[in-house]
């Protein structure tokens, strides 16, 4: 009986904490679009985070597209071999990049390597009082150091996926003419046929969700963090876990939403 | 000749718990203007609460945290921010942010307060600025060029103490100023506040573990005890204060009234 009741306890314990978290993250996050429109805005770490998002991810992002284009013909080439489908192998590339493979790969590489930084980043500002020290100086942390960080990562993401898009297709073109001996002009000729404009919109709107939840999660997660660095690696790890699940719940809900139909 | 009565800081009946553990309880405190007051105490005793209390870094459970005859916990927030930009802090660790160079943490508050009040200097006015800040706390103003990282603890210190100060404030809170230092370094250190307390006119309160430091920093002291102030009285008693508990702190004896609680 008493197994029973801990047990229960202990599911009760994790759902109130569950729903503590997602209220406390629900106001962190109406706190800082909030400033979005008070100022203050902090140009210059808005910049240095654009760059640092946009720009020092794009090595990573463009050789997971380049690779994943490619990794998309050659399976997509064994199936439909099959049924001697592969005049479909362009429109398949194209559609599983834009729609999926270029949002959701450039997200959960920027979720590894952004979102942990800047977990770790404002998680030591935390425990070694620099946020504190901030608000000594008249400046609003959450102003200066969420704000600034969300916007970019909302606005990179999106530039990123575009870039992603290209050579996840380029990946899929390589592959598909150079091993699968397709003709280069058919290939492109089904690649513009196949795609359609509301594909790569949507995906870049699901790209400015997944920028602005990554960046979320990484400022949360360091922002709240506690108890030196062990509290700081946990945040990061947190921030990485939490950033990668909800890119991908969201990405479900965006695709019933949009491609349902 | 009229003594202005009205202290420069007020607290009354400020409590503060986390949980069960009763951290602030009932602190009643003045300091008059131009006073240097330090608070000594053992770890855990609440000092580093009630200074980020009045800071606003920690709200209290109940009391008055008064400046200048003014509450700032009844204060709407904007108000009390504003009414905070007169204090300057100085950080147990020095807290600089190390992803700015040593100019751009001495003139952080300057550009902060210019950006809210529309009147930001240039950089290069700012830059100027905290190379004058630096020279005052015994640095060269080309150290303004490095990281917080490139710089030992003691000059850690002095930058965060130029930051403190260099906005003018009228009052200087020091966590902890001579922690980690070496006594002579410690020494440095607590005449650069004192100096620059004077020179400033500021009211300054102060907590230190450092019984050197404190007679050196102080001009009243008082010690915090689970939580409530014991002791209050001039500095320069702190070693022969008649109070059998700060007598055994002060004198770091083993045996007296404070039992040491290994786990709390």
């Amino acid at each position: 009986m008493n197994a029973v009741l801990d047990f229960i306890a202990a599911l009760g314990r994790a759902a109130l904490n569950l729903v503590r978290t997602a209220g406390a993250l629900t106001l962190f996050a109406i706190a800082a679009v909030s400033h979005l429109v008070r100022p203050p805005f902090y140009w210059r770490i808005f910049l240095g985070a654009l760059v640092e998002i946009g720009f020092f991810s794009l090595p990573v992002v463009a050789l997971t597209a380049l690779f994943s284009g490619g990794v998309i013909a050659l399976q997509s080439y064994t199936g439909f071999a099959q049924y001697h489908a592969q005049g479909a192998i362009a429109g398949i590339v194209v559609l599983a990049v834009t729609r999926e493979l270029g949002p959701v790969m450039a997200g959960l590489m920027v979720a590894g390597r952004v979102g942990a930084a800047m977990a770790a980043e404002i998680g030591t500002m935390r425990v070694t009082d620099q946020i504190d020290a901030l608000t000594t100086l008249s400046t609003n942390p959450m102003k200066y150091l969420v704000t600034p960080r969300l916007l970019a990562g909302t606005i990179a993401l999106p530039c990123l996926v575009l870039v992603a898009d290209l050579l996840g297709v380029l990946g899929g073109f390589i592959v598909s003419v150079v091993k699968l001996d397709f003709s280069a002009p058919a290939y492109i000729a089904a690649t513009f046929g196949a795609v359609k404009t509301i594909d790569v919109t949507v995906g870049l709107a699901k790209a400015a969700v997944f920028g602005f939840l990554i960046t979320l999660m990484g400022c949360y997660h360091g922002y709240t963090s506690r108890g030196g660095a062990q509290g700081v690696g946990s945040a990061t790890t947190a921030a990485v876990v939490a950033a990668s699940i909800l890119l991908l719940a969201s990405d479900y809900l965006l695709t019933d939403v949009f491609f349902s139909q | 000749m009229t003594q202005q009565t009205t202290p420069r800081i007020r607290i009354r009946g400020l409590r503060k718990a986390f949980g069960p553990k009763i951290v602030l309880d009932g602190i009643d405190l003045d300091v008059m203007p131009g006073t240097s007051m330090v608070i000594i105490g053992g770890s855990g005793s609440g000092k580093s609460v009630l200074l980020r209390c009045i800071l606003g870094l920690i709200p209290p459970d109940a009391g008055t945290i008064e400046i200048d005859g003014v509450d700032l916990l009844s204060l709407p927030a904007r108000r009390r921010e504003a009414a905070r930009e007169t204090i300057g802090m100085l950080f147990q660790n020095g807290a600089l942010f190390d992803s700015l160079s040593v100019w751009e943490n001495v003139a952080f508050g300057l550009l902060a307060a210019g950006r809210k009040h529309g009147r930001r200097p240039s950089r290069a006015e700012a830059r100027a600025q905290a190379g004058r800040v630096l020279e005052q706390v015994g640095l060269d103003p080309s150290v303004g060029a490095l990281s917080p990282a490139e710089l030992s603890g003691g000059m850690q210190k002095r930058v965060g103490l130029a930051r403190a100060i260099a906005g003018q404030p009228d009052i200087l809170f020091f966590d902890e100023p001579t922690t980690g230092l070496d006594p002579i370094m410690g020494a440095v250190i607590d005449g650069l506040i004192v100096d620059c307390v004077r020179r400033l006119g500021s009211t300054a309160i102060a907590i230190t573990h450092d019984m050197a430091s404190a007679q050196r920093i102080g001009d009243q002291a008082a010690m915090l005890y689970k939580g409530k102030l014991i002791w209050q009285g001039p500095a320069t008693s702190l070693l022969d204060s008649g109070n059998p508990m700060v007598d055994q702190f002060t004198h770091g004896r083993r045996e007296g009234p404070i039992r040491m609680e290994l786990r709390q």
